[in-house]
């Protein structure tokens, strides 16, 4: 038993994206709320169909959406661990729910405004509280800090993106990737924002030269490896496959879902940095590629189109090599022979922007492509699109991985 | 954005580039960690090590990662290794810390150890950032930051890579 094929996802929406911050005065609340009625609107189905909430990384609380928008009865309610890393594992979560009978209507969301917070700062931000605190005062909550924290705490190694660059520059010893594979990434993702006015914030022109030219992060990655900080909200809405049929919009099945990972992969890219040698410079996403081929019962050759998530540049690369487009440490020149464009690509990659030029709502913007993909109906549409493959991670475990079908 | 030549101090205090500085004045250690800090205030390291597979573990954790045993003992080891990552932070983490970038920080493979599971993450310190390489051989500084602390960071020092464990 497997829960192959289904159940579908029949509904779509979302806000528009914004800049960090730009979504203020709505809240995070009211914004899941309208992400929602426009994806059960696009699926023909309305607040009194929805009884389960598929989400991931605490995205919002159920509670606080069925009650604002009175869904009749919950009858599901779980989020995935840990973050980002399980966004295309929800829809996994969802098609569990629905096959075992404990949901009919499941809504998958994430909300997100950078406000008075930024996503990958709150290290950065303990820091300062801890140097400048009072006796009795508390970075790290109080005075709840824990043994281990004392291990990390004085390295200067402290957000997301010092993490990533320490994963790349192994990658780039053991493989000899270059920053020049890291470009093509980068200018592939905006060559296709830059077709979506409508969706894509930036859609400024790059040429290899700006790429060069950009300030210098946590080196060897620089601004334009970084993902976009934005704010917006988008929701989808996974029905059974029998439902779907006699739906408004045509069905796009899940083939196959997978999240998780090896246990010493766990927390590490964030503090400790004990992955084995063999997985320390890749994406983290090895079993969960094995696992969700296996239960959709295709190769990497039957994928038609990936959304890989792109919160750093270099981690497309690493996905491209452990979801089986080309091999371990070939990343780099395979994105360098223009494999990943969409139009002229073997796979074209992050055909909506990605997370680099698009907007970054935590992995669900991904999703959306995905299904618009599978309905012919994207703008920068992959001909004949059958398959599509959506990714959640790297990052803490679970990292997680769907498999779409028209 | 503050400006740390004018009067009001810098809330890290005295700053120099290449160093990151330690934040943390104290260990919080509790039963399982306080061998560790102990050593490092006499400048020695220590790490746990799990006595029935001799499988090492830092931070120390309650249980072997390898075989689930719980029973460790206190090894000192050289204090000595090999970069096996790291990063040149260009851009400050926070406008106060500017004075720090660039400085390079890495995860450090301990010789004496069998290498992933006992990394430990250091600011490599006396170095000029840019010529720094993975495989480069480390030796371990302490810094005293209070009396209950001392902080680990790694400086180069000759000899061939892989020359350990
Ligand atoms: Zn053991």
């Amino acid at each position: 038993m497997s829960i192959k094929d289904q159940a579908a996802v029949v509904g779509v929406g979302a806000t528009p994206y914004y800049k960090r911050g730009q979504s203020y005065p709505q809240s995070e609340l009211e914004m899941a709320c309208k992400a929602t009625l426009l994806a059960l609107e696009d699926a023909g189905l309305t607040i009194n169909d929805l009884d389960g909430f598929a989400i991931y990384s605490y995205s919002c609380d159920p509670a606080q959406v069925a009650s604002t928008l009175g869904v009749p009865e919950v009858r599901f309610a779980a989020s995935l661990t840990s973050g980002g890393g399980g966004c295309a594992g929800a829809l996994g979560l969802a098609a569990a729910a629905i096959h075992g009978g404990m949901a009919n209507v499941c809504v998958t969301l994430m909300t997100l405004q950078q406000h008075k917070r930024r996503l990958g700062g709150s290290a950065v931000d303990g820091v300062l509280a801890y140097a400048t605190m009072s006796e009795g005062g508390g970075a790290y909550g109080g005075s709840g800090i824990g043994p281990s924290v004392a291990f990390t705490a004085n390295n200067g190694l402290l957000s997301p993106g010092h993490s990533f660059s320490l994963l790349t520059k192994r990658h780039m010893h053991q493989y000899g990737t270059k920053r020049e594979h890291m470009a093509e990434v980068v200018m592939s993702s905006r060559e296709n924002a830059i077709r979506r006015p409508l969706t894509a914030l930036n859609r400024k022109p790059l040429t290899i030269d700006d790429y060069f030219n950009a300030r210098m992060i946590s080196d060897p990655l620089c601004l334009l490896d970084y993902t976009m900080e934005s704010d917006g909200a988008v929701a989808v809405i996974t029905v059974s496959a029998e439902r779907a049929r006699d739906l408004r919009q045509p069905p796009v099945y899940i083939m196959g879902s997978a999240h998780g990972g090896t246990g010493r992969w766990g927390p590490a890219i964030f503090r400790y940095f004990q992955a084995p040698d063999d997985e320390f410079a890749s994406s983290g996403h090895r079993p969960v590629a094995k696992r969700v081929y296996e239960m959709a019962g295709i190769t990497p050759g039957d994928v038609d189109v990936a959304l890989l998530y792109d919160h750093f540049s270099p981690m497309v690369i690493m996905q491209l090599e452990d979801y089986g487009f080309c091999g371990i440490g070939e990343g780099g020149p395979f994105v360098a022979d223009g494999n990943i464009r969409w139009g002229t690509g073997s796979i074209p990659v992050n055909t909506h922007g990605g997370n680099l030029s698009e907007a970054y709502i935590i992995g669900m913007t991904h999703v959306r492509e995905a299904v618009e993909q599978l309905r012919g109906v994207a703008v920068n549409q992959v001909e004949d699109a059958e398959i599509a493959l959506v990714t959640g991670g790297p990052a803490s475990l679970p990292v997680s991985a769907t498999l779409l079908r028209r | 954005m503050t400006d740390s030549s004018t009067a009001t101090p810098n809330p890290f205090g005295e700053l120099r580039q290449g160093v990151f500085p330690s934040i943390l004045k104290d260990p919080h250690a509790d039963e399982t960690t306080q061998p560790f800090w102990d050593a490092a205030a006499d400048g020695r390291l220590v790490a746990t090590r799990c006595t029935n597979c001799g499988t090492f573990r830092i931070p120390p954790a309650p249980y072997c990662y390898a075989c689930q045993h719980t029973d460790t003992e206190w090894v000192e080891l050289p204090g000595t290794g090999t970069i096996y990552t790291f990063t040149i932070v260009r851009h400050p983490l926070a406008p106060d810390l500017a004075p720090t970038v660039p400085y390079a920080s890495g995860v450090i493979e301990l010789d004496g150890t069998q290498g992933a599971g006992a990394r430990m993450i250091c600011n490599i310190v006396d170095v000029d950032v840019e010529t720094v390489q993975i495989g480069d051989r480390v030796e371990i500084v302490w810094e005293r930051v209070s009396d209950t602390m001392s902080t680990p960071r790694v400086r180069p020092i000759g000899g061939p890579p892989g020359a350990g464990a």
